[in-house]
């Protein structure tokens, strides 16, 4: 086949980059040259665009035992063991095809955990979507909520946590963030470096079908009207095989079979035998007719790029192939040899008794175009003072419309069609600020969170990006849960757009400011562009995963009111800062402003604070103020326990309504039996940690300044039905 | 004296029994592959919970021919006390270990949620250390949990008192608000008729330990250690 000009386009290569194809090969490759080229090359695999500013983020720290270029990232938790973990999008395969979009979305990060030899322990997503009243938006959740649940409960993993959004700017391209989390021996940890020449490279797993082709190449381009028509290119899950494929991996990985192992998830046997000879420094022989296929006449264009899933492919040692082989037969599992290793450093395919590609791996790896791309910093919003938004006159009405609204209604219909038990050591179940597993048998916890507030990065990149972290690193500590590490997902638009460049640019330099201030660096993540249908892009997205660790479960706080009597106290300052707030939005119809500014020293002393008295048992319950502010965080804490409070405003608190719903970074709420109030002030004292009392827990209301503004009942009703409603149309 | 966990490729829930079972009982049981033909000598068998088979075809349908199966149903006739929990009650109900069917919900939709079910017979194996009506908090957790039988079938299931566990509110009253599948009498666990085998849908190993939020659970694994340790 004649490479014309149309078919590199089809590819998603630019004339330069094709150009710089023809330079380093030094005549034309064939069309299964150029569709590897096109997989290697692609956004989504190369990361040409946002490769220089992902290289300026913070990835080290005394517990980071392996950052960011392996399948996940790898993080010490003490006794010998490991936490391995990352979170990755699904976006495009899951607008087009919701169920099959999301749940392979699960299948392959808990693939990207089990890779590297950790028993996957749970499960959290970030999900964003369209507006409530657009017309796809239902189809979209129940599809992708279904997904998700049905990968993860067959597999076994249970999916803890996560976090969800509705926002107009979704509307035509969703967002699905998946994040899975596993526990591994320090010393059993698998990368994928090859090593030596003549060994065995292997498949196993599922046989080889013609889904997906090109699916990594459609996550790096734009939508438009017609991309209903990509449904095809949606690649099927089938977490039956990969819960097979989970066991014999790590049946298999107890032993010293595997020298490399890498599993095949974008752009499939490309990716996954480029990496491995690449990282090894070596050359890889792959024999085509030894693939296990699903269906014949495949060619071997079709084999390279096929992204059918729950596949995975290693090097051996020679003498351990035949006992391994024995592992997968047990676990009726296709096994293969494919190729060999070799010490060519090219990247040579045969099929059919002929060299149908034979490239060289550095080139293929690592001279993938590194774009410089323009941008442009977002204009800085002005602030938006509270007196200029309008007070309400019924707190009770705007308290149950914002905890009754899309953002903050309980998500209890999504989660409860999540296992999130099995396994057994779910000992923080969804719906407070973090998730907690207990590390089996220990008493050690493992919390996890996802969150990213998309319109304080829309309103300022950069304190967006603070406040993602800033807010990761809030609920880990509410929990009781020392903040070890971060995973990031960064969503975007078109990079090749200044302005967009600019939105990503910012969120960068914030997260990283925030990763090194609260000692959080990114071990894992991904990105992904060209998140925009018809030229509209999604609002900046940088969803952030993020892990803690609790010594002793016992020692772990919830969000629940425990004890009528208990002293509630805010810890951290309240200006009452509106700007971006939901209640500016929501109530007064407000979307300019600044959001609220993170101070990272107050953030870190807070957040060390809380979590002491947490461990040291002063704290019945503690809860991070995040969106909706301070009445919604009590009331959270009030439902959650089903127990009221009473609450008295300090003297100095106006605008009133500023001071209950405003969005102020660096504050939780905490309940506190009586008996320890004076030993907590003392310490807040102590540490210069700003702290107001507010009054105390019990009833049946939620009671301010001598007047009840709602019932519990009342609250509940319009906290948890809002989503079944919604859901039922 | 021992327990035995059946595992078939697709089970997920075995590593929690296990758990269970050892955290009543001391004991590890043991492991024994849905492929093997014999069984060991043993005082209880347990089909665990997850999704045999991927739940391809129907929920349990492929596991219940599995080659293991025929001498569980022998242990089962000779009297052996068998526990199917979730994905093991459908098990039992394919292999015809007991009467009626698991259908989809009738939500249509998967539930994980701690209920509340309603003791309904405490003269077995598994339920002694229950009382009488006591209303127990235990997690489901299921697609195809929505319990059905003819009506001859269901008669002769009520009038031999062969339920064993229905859902309830919080207060015990079984009620169609109560009931989160659409199972038929609000029927969450039946025995056979002889009493020694027990499916239910809700998972009582789930619930063993305060930090789990709940012990509610522990009852039936402690009366069956005791069987293992006098057996």
């Amino acid at each position: 086949m004649k490479i014309t000009p149309e078919i590199v386009a089809a590819h998603g290569l630019k004339p330069d980059e094709y150009a710089h194809i023809l330079r380093v090969l030094n005549r034309e490759p064939n069309i299964t040259e150029l569709g590897i080229f096109s997989a290697m090359w692609n956004e989504h695999c190369s990361y040409k665009s946002s490769r220089v500013w992902l290289r300026t983020m913070p990835t080290t720290g005394p517990q980071v035992v392996c950052g960011p270029g392996e399948n996940a990232g790898v993080v010490d938790i003490g006794d010998g063991q490991v936490a391995i973990f990352k979170m990755e999008s699904h976006n495009h395969p899951s607008f087009i095809e919701p169920y099959q979009g999301a749940a392979t979305g699960v299948g392959g990060i808990m693939r990207d955990v089990f890779t590297m030899g950790a028993r996957p322990v749970a499960n959290l997503n970030a999900l964003r979507f369209g507006a409530t009243d657009y017309a796809r938006t239902r189809h979209l959740v129940s599809g992708v909520v279904a997904g998700i649940g049905g990968y993860g409960n067959c597999i076994g993993v249970p999916t803890v946590g996560g976090e969800v959004n509705f926002d107009p700017g979704y509307n035509s391209n969703i967002l699905v963030n998946a994040m899975c989390i596993g526990v591994a021996d320090a010393d059993k940890v698998f990368y994928s470096t090859a090593s030596g020449v003549g060994n065995p490279v292997v498949y196993v797993g599922s046989k080889t079908g013609r889904d997906g082709i090109h699916g990594a190449s459609m996550a790096s381009a734009e939508f438009d009207e017609n991309s209903e028509e990509k449904r095809p290119t949606v690649q099927v899950g089938d977490p039956f095989t990969e819960k097979l494929l989970l066991e014999a991996c790590l049946e298999l990985m107890a032993g010293d079979a595997v020298i490399a192992i890498q599993d095949m998830g974008a752009a499939g046997l490309t990716c996954s035998a480029v990496e491995m000879a690449s990282k090894g420094g070596l050359g890889l022989l792959l024999d085509l007719d030894n693939v296990p296929c699903r269906e014949s006449g495949m060619t071997a264009y079709e084999m390279m790029l096929s992204e059918s899933q729950e596949r995975m492919l290693m090097v051996l040692h020679p003498d351990r192939t035949e006992a391994a082989r024995a592992i997968f037969d047990r676990w009726e599992l296709d096994f293969a040899i494919v190729g060999e290793t070799t010490d060519t450093g090219r990247f040579v395919i045969r099929h059919r008794g002929e060299t149908v590609a034979d490239l060289p791996v550095d080139v293929l790896a690592d001279q993938a175009p590194v774009y410089q791309r323009p941008w442009t910093p977002t204009q800085p919003a002005s602030y938006l003072a509270a007196k200029d938004v309008p007070d309400t006159d019924d707190v009770g009405a705007t308290l149950a419309r914002l905890m009754g609204g899309p953002h903050l209604a309980s998500r209890r219909w999504i989660w409860e069609q999540y296992d999130h038990m099995v396994m057994g050591d779910t000992v923080q179940r969804p719906g407070g600020d973090a998730a907690v597993v207990r590390v089996h048998g220990s008493r050690k916890g493992i919390a996890a969170t996802t969150d990213v507030t998309p319109r304080y990065c829309a309103a300022s990149p950069f304190e967006g990006g603070k406040q993602a972290i800033a807010e990761a690193f809030r609920n880990l500590s509410a929990v009781g849960a020392k903040p070890l590490a971060t995973t990031d997902c960064l969503n975007f638009g078109n990079p090749e757009r200044p302005e967009i460049m600019g939105q990503f640019v910012g969120c960068i330099e914030g997260i990283s400011e925030a990763c090194r201030a609260l000692g959080m660096p990114i071990v894992s993540g991904n990105v992904s562009l060209y998140n925009e249908t018809s030229g509209v892009a999604i609002p900046p997205t940088p969803a952030i995963g993020a892990i803690g660790l609790l010594n002793n479960i016992d020692q772990m706080a919830t969000i629940a009111f425990k004890q009528d009597g208990d002293v509630i106290l805010l810890i951290g300052e309240t200006a009452g800062h509106l700007g971006q707030s939901l209640y500016a939005r929501e109530i007064a119809g407000r979307t300019d402003g600044a959001p609220p500014a993170v101070d990272l020293a107050a953030e870190r002393r807070n957040g060390d604070f809380i979590r002491e008295q947490i461990i040291s048992g002063n704290v019945t319950a503690a809860h991070d103020v995040s969106d909706g502010g301070l009445l919604v965080a009590l009331s959270e804490m009030a439902l959650a326990g089903d127990r009221g409070c009473t609450v008295t405003l300090p003297d100095a608190a106006s605008p009133r309504h500023a001071y209950l719903f405003g969005e102020d970074q660096a504050r939780y709420v905490l309940s506190i039996a009586p008996g320890r109030r004076d030993a907590l002030i003392a310490a807040a004292r102590a540490k210069q940690v700003p702290f107001t009392e507010l009054g105390t827990v019990g009833g049946i209301d939620i009671i301010l300044d001598g007047k009840p503004v709602q019932t519990l009942a009342a609250l509940r009703r319009a906290h948890e039905n809002w989503f079944p409603e919604f859901m039922e149309g | 004296m021992k327990s035995c966990v059946i595992v078939f490729p697709g089970s997920n829930c075995d590593r929690d029994v296990a758990v269970a079972l050892k955290a009543s009982s001391g004991m590890e049981p043991q492991m024994v592959w849905h492929s093997e033909t014999e069984l060991p000598k043993c005082d209880l068998i347990v089909l665990p919970g997850g999704f045999s088979h991927g739940d391809y075809l129907r929920s349990g349908a492929m596991a219940a021919r599995a080659p293991i199966m025929r001498a569980l149903s022998a242990r089962a006739k000779a009297g052996t006390p068998v526990l199917g929990l979730c994905n093991g009650f459908q098990i039992l109900t394919e292999a015809g270990l007991l009467p009626g069917a698991l259908m989809r919900n009738a939500g249509l939709k998967f539930i994980c949620r701690d209920i509340f079910l309603k003791v309904e017979n405490i003269h077995n194996v598994f339920n002694r250390n229950y009382a009488d009506g006591q209303v127990v908090r235990i997690p489901i957790s299921h697609h195809d949990g929505n319990y059905f039988a003819d009506a001859a079938t269901l008669d002769r299931l009520e009038s031999a008192n062969r339920v064993a566990f229905r859902y309830c509110t919080a207060s015990g009253d079984v009620s169609a608000a109560a009931n989160p599948n659409g199972s038929l009498n609000n029927i969450a666990g039946i025995l056979n008729e002889t009493g020694n085998v027990l499916g239910m849908m809700p998972h009582p190993e789930r619930l063993i330990s305060p930090e789990l939020s709940g012990t509610d659970g522990r009852a039936m694994f402690d009366a069956l250690a005791s069987l293992l340790q006098t057996a």
